[in-house]
């Protein structure tokens, strides 16, 4: 009933675009102008597909706040929302500075066509990297400053006042002296019309004055999570719409050679079976079970280009060539590390190795699209929606300007859904061969295993030196392993000098710094790239880096005899703040206490995403082997703490991602192909493995972090360290179910 | 064909009996609340109560349910979003994407349907649904608060 409702008005408002002349005009407010060209506009996705775009009526004040005459204010959010909290995050900022109600704020995200036709005035839509927050909150808190501004300025002009004399909160501005007050809502109209002020006039709030940003406040978006009425991209639905089911050449880097469309004669429902560019076959059916069984019954033939002999022991192999190989990127040469080693009184060596990782995210990989000859539109769950607007004009070899996005919540990104876009390409692809149909594309699960961009494999060669007093008097690392700037750009590191899969190990301030100072230090990384794609995955480089650094950091520690955190802190004098989180969990945790019997700690540190962690881990070892953590405490500096609460969910995520990773999570080669097909073989933790866990935030408020991603680095080391201590033997090679413990 | 009560109502719909319930629910009677994650029984995205129990309806054809067979979706488990799981789940603010959430809740309806005070035994063993956003801290939690526990800092541990 009141989506009805929703859709009508959402007509009226189409219309009413339409007749202004190809500007979408919210309910025709002066100053409301939305310079969005009808063709852009989501005509038919507003009015079919459920609310796209910037489309809510009222007065646009700036670029991201329009406010509406019953006051509550709409913010508007150009970053990805999928799990993560950024859109919360980014409202409160945006209305910390703008002085509202929080109690009446309602968010909606431009689509990326009408980013284009306002020459990106919401800056990057890409969300990736833990930058969604850290990169946006400086124009987004003056798009908000701004609007406040024009409102106080609107209603000083109204009042025949002084601007100065005015005071507002929470969307009333009052006039102390004469007792008189306006709301928001009473003088958008007449604030939207004013010019809005330079950004760079403006001065933000402190921290230690913020109501709104800052506070463990609710998400926004949680009530439709609850009783199902939440759409995914997955739960579209479009009148006419056909179903599409997918199969990539199961061998990466293969073909399609032919597809026996007979055999589907006497299958109800089906349409069409089509190839989708050189290496996939889709069936198209009106249902998607029905498409999927077809396809399933299908025989195709493949080309495998010579692919189908690698399996992970030619991959490990590679790897281990690049381990031995004496030609690598020297990245770090300080001192004589392979010298001061050699001459060591203790000389510690290891070799460590992580696999392929898929994202595995909830909702598998989809979209729907709808091409006609001039224009092609696609519903996405990205993480990137200009990435998937550059991929719809590719695939449909249409202009920018004829293609638009609606860009739907994901059900998880992870860094799936973000640089490759090649979902979208493939639903461009099928629907353009159903013109004006709108066609939907979803994964199987299997196909979204064998299909993925995988966390890149690599493996770790460590060498340290002890000197006499048991201080550390040289390091060596030597990373051997797959890139993803050479898998997205190989020209970029032709040569292999690729600082990227270094993350962790960077000598500059600010993103992934090493936290430890070693007078001799030898940092080299040989490219070592195979035929399996790769990509960027949550907390990626960080977190293989994060295992190989601290992990062997411990066993460098307990050669000197020393105390694992007390060791390291010699180390970090000159990195207070990496040492501050270090110290921060180990006090937390109460290191050195004792504990129940059986029970062991383990602690690491390590910085990723431009934000410093620590974690420590206790872990029991069962007779049988099973390895139970009984808590995790973590700290994190991420610079601003814009909402602690969502903070402590994301930790609390990056637990269970980074201890899947741990405990289960492998990849392997077989025939040129992924052998992992679903959650059977590819096991994610579940309630019954998730340790309590304690997240100390503890910002400094003197840069910006991430959060999504930094504090999965130290969540592997940890709990590796704790059963290093258990056993007295480390484990270097991931995932632990390899490895007997009883 | 297939006769089918959901949610109160009785449904006819024309697919082959080897159709999933999942997706004759997704898609011929449009409840896309009950979600697709693996197809296999893993990950309980598609979690649903038949008759009361609780069922991952990936796994089970719809040619046999028989049409006396109660089914209740997200949609269905209760008015506004009043059940007190629901209201738990937004007291705790669970969700991160929400894409696992309709399972996680049905699950945990289930459970608290035949064990009024779950133990954190009875809920490891009950919550075997799988959230790749990792928000088990906060079911765990919320189904405390919903079994009438009472709201800890950084939730009902
Ligand atoms: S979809 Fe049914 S258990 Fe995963
Ligand atoms: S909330 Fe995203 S999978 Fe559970």
């Amino acid at each position: 009933m009141s989506a009805a409702v929703g859709i009508s008005r959402r007509r009226f408002i189409i219309d009413s675009a339409v007749a202004g002349g190809g500007l979408a005009v919210g309910l025709s407010l002066p100053g409301a102008v939305m310079a969005v060209p009808a063709a852009a506009g989501a005509s038919s996705a507003s009015a079919l597909g459920g609310s796209f775009g910037a489309t809510a009526p009222g007065a646009e004040v700036t670029v991201w706040v329009v406010v509406q005459p019953d006051d509550h204010c709409v913010i508007r959010i150009a970053r990805t929302e999928m799990g993560q909290g950024t859109l919360t995050g980014l409202a409160q900022l945006v209305a910390e500075e703008l002085e509202c109600d929080w109690a009446k704020v309602k968010t909606e995200f431009p689509t990326p066509g009408q980013s284009l036709a306002r020459k990106r005035a919401w800056g990057e839509m890409g969300t990736g990297g833990s930058r969604g927050i850290r990169m946006s909150e400086d124009y987004v808190r003056r798009g908000g400053a701004a609007a406040r501004i024009m409102l106080l300025q609107a209603a000083a002009t109204r009042l025949g006042v002084p601007g100065a004399e005015l005071a507002v909160e929470r969307g009333v501005i009052r006039h102390a002296a004469s007792g008189r007050s306006l709301r928001y809502g009473e003088v958008c109209e007449a604030a939207a019309r004013l010019d809005v002020p330079d950004p760079r006039s403006i001065t933000l709030k402190k921290p230690a004055d913020w109501k709104i940003a800052g506070k463990p406040l609710k998400r926004l978006d949680t009530a439709p999570k609850l009783d199902g009425s939440k759409k995914f991209a997955l739960d579209l639905e479009l009148p006419g719409m056909l179903y599409a089911a997918i199969k990539d050449c199961p061998v990466f880097g293969g073909k399609v050679v032919s597809f026996d469309e007979t055999a589907l004669a006497s299958r109800k429902g089906v349409k069409r079976v089509v190839r989708v560019g050189d290496t996939a076959v889709a069936v198209v059916a009106d249902s998607w079970w029905r498409a999927r069984s077809a396809l399933a019954a299908l025989p195709i033939v493949w080309d495998e280009a010579g692919f189908g002999n690698r399996s992970s022991a030619t991959i490990d192999a590679l790897l281990k060539d690049g381990l031995d190989t004496p030609n690598a990127f020297v990245y770090r040469n300080e001192g004589d590390a392979p010298a001061a080693i050699a001459g060591a009184v203790k000389r510690i060596d290891a070799d460590y190795a992580t696999p392929f990782l898929a994202h595995a995210t909830m909702e598998p990989m989809n979209a729907t699209a709808r091409v006609t000859a001039d224009r092609a539109e696609a519903w996405v769950p990205t993480q990137n929606g200009e990435g998937s607007h550059a991929s719809l004009a590719e695939a449909t070899g249409l202009p920018l300007d004829r293609c638009e996005i609606y860009k739907c919540d994901p059900g998880g990104g992870f860094g799936r859904r973000g640089g490759n876009q090649d979902y979208v390409r493939q639903a461009a692809l099928i629907a353009k061969q159903f013109p004006g149909v709108p066609v939907k594309l979803i994964w199987s699960r299997e196909e979204d295993m064998a299909h993925d961009f995988y966390r890149p494999i690599s493996q770790c060669r460590l060498s340290a030196g002890l000197d006499e007093k048991g201080q550390l008097a040289g390091l060596q690392v030597r990373l051997s392993g797959q890139s993803i700037n050479a898998f997205i750009n190989p020209g970029s590191v032709a040569d292999g000098r690729d600082e990227r899969q270094l993350q962790g190990w960077f000598e500059k301030p600010g993103d992934a710094q090493l936290g430890y100072t070693v007078p001799n230090l030898r940092i080299e990384y040989a490219m070592r790239n195979s035929h399996v794609p790769v990509g960027p995955w949550r907390g990626v480089n960080t977190n293989q880096n994060g295992v190989y650094m601290e992990c062997f950091m411990e066993e460098v520690a307990r050669a000197a005899g020393a105390d694992p955190w007390q060791f390291r802190r010699r180390l970090m004098a000159n990195h207070p703040k990496h040492l501050a989180v270090l110290d921060a969990a180990a006090e937390r945790a109460g290191w050195g206490k004792p504990l129940p019997a059986g029970v062991h700690r383990g602690i690491a540190q390590f910085m990723g995403y431009g934000s410093y962690s620590a974690a420590v881990a206790e872990v029991s070892i069962g007779t049988d082997g099973h390895v139970k953590v009984h808590r995790l405490v973590f700290a994190l500096n991420c610079g601003h703490a814009v909402n602690p609460h969502q903070i402590a969910a994301q930790v609390e995520g990056s637990v269970a991602y980074g201890l899947s990773a741990t405990f289960y999570g492998e990849c392997t080669v077989e025939n040129g192909r992924m052998v992992q097909s679903n959650f059977h073989d590819y096991p994610i933790m579940r309630m019954a493995e998730m340790p309590p866990v304690e997240t100390i935030v503890m910002p400094s408020n003197d840069f910006w972090g991430g959060v999504g991603e930094p504090t999965i680095c130290v969540v592997g080391p940890a709990v590796l360290n704790a059963i290093f201590a258990a056993t007295g033997r480390p484990v270097r090679s991931l995932p632990l179910r390899k490895y007997n413990l009883a | 064909m297939a006769r089918l009560n959901v949610n109160g109502k009785l449904r006819t719909v024309e697919v082959e009996a080897d159709t999933p319930l999942l997706w004759v629910i997704r898609e011929q009677l449009g409840l896309t609340g009950t979600k697709y994650g693996c197809g296999v029984a893993q990950c309980g995205a598609c979690s649903v109560h038949m008759n009361g129990e609780l069922r991952r309806s990936c796994s089970i054809p719809v040619g046999t349910v028989k049409a006396s067979d109660r089914i209740t979706t997200i949609e269905g488990l209760s008015r506004n979003a009043s059940h007190p799981v629901q209201k738990a789940w937004a007291e705790i603010d669970v969700p991160q994407c929400g894409y696992c959430q309709s399972g996680q809740i049905m699950a945990a309806a289930a459970l608290l349907a035949r064990n009024k005070r779950p133990t954190d035994a009875d809920i490891d063993a009950a919550m075997t649904n799988i959230c790749r956003c990792g928000t088990y801290q906060r079911v765990r939690a919320a189904i405390k608060l919903a079994a009438g526990g009472v709201k800890v800092a950084g939730g009902a541990l």
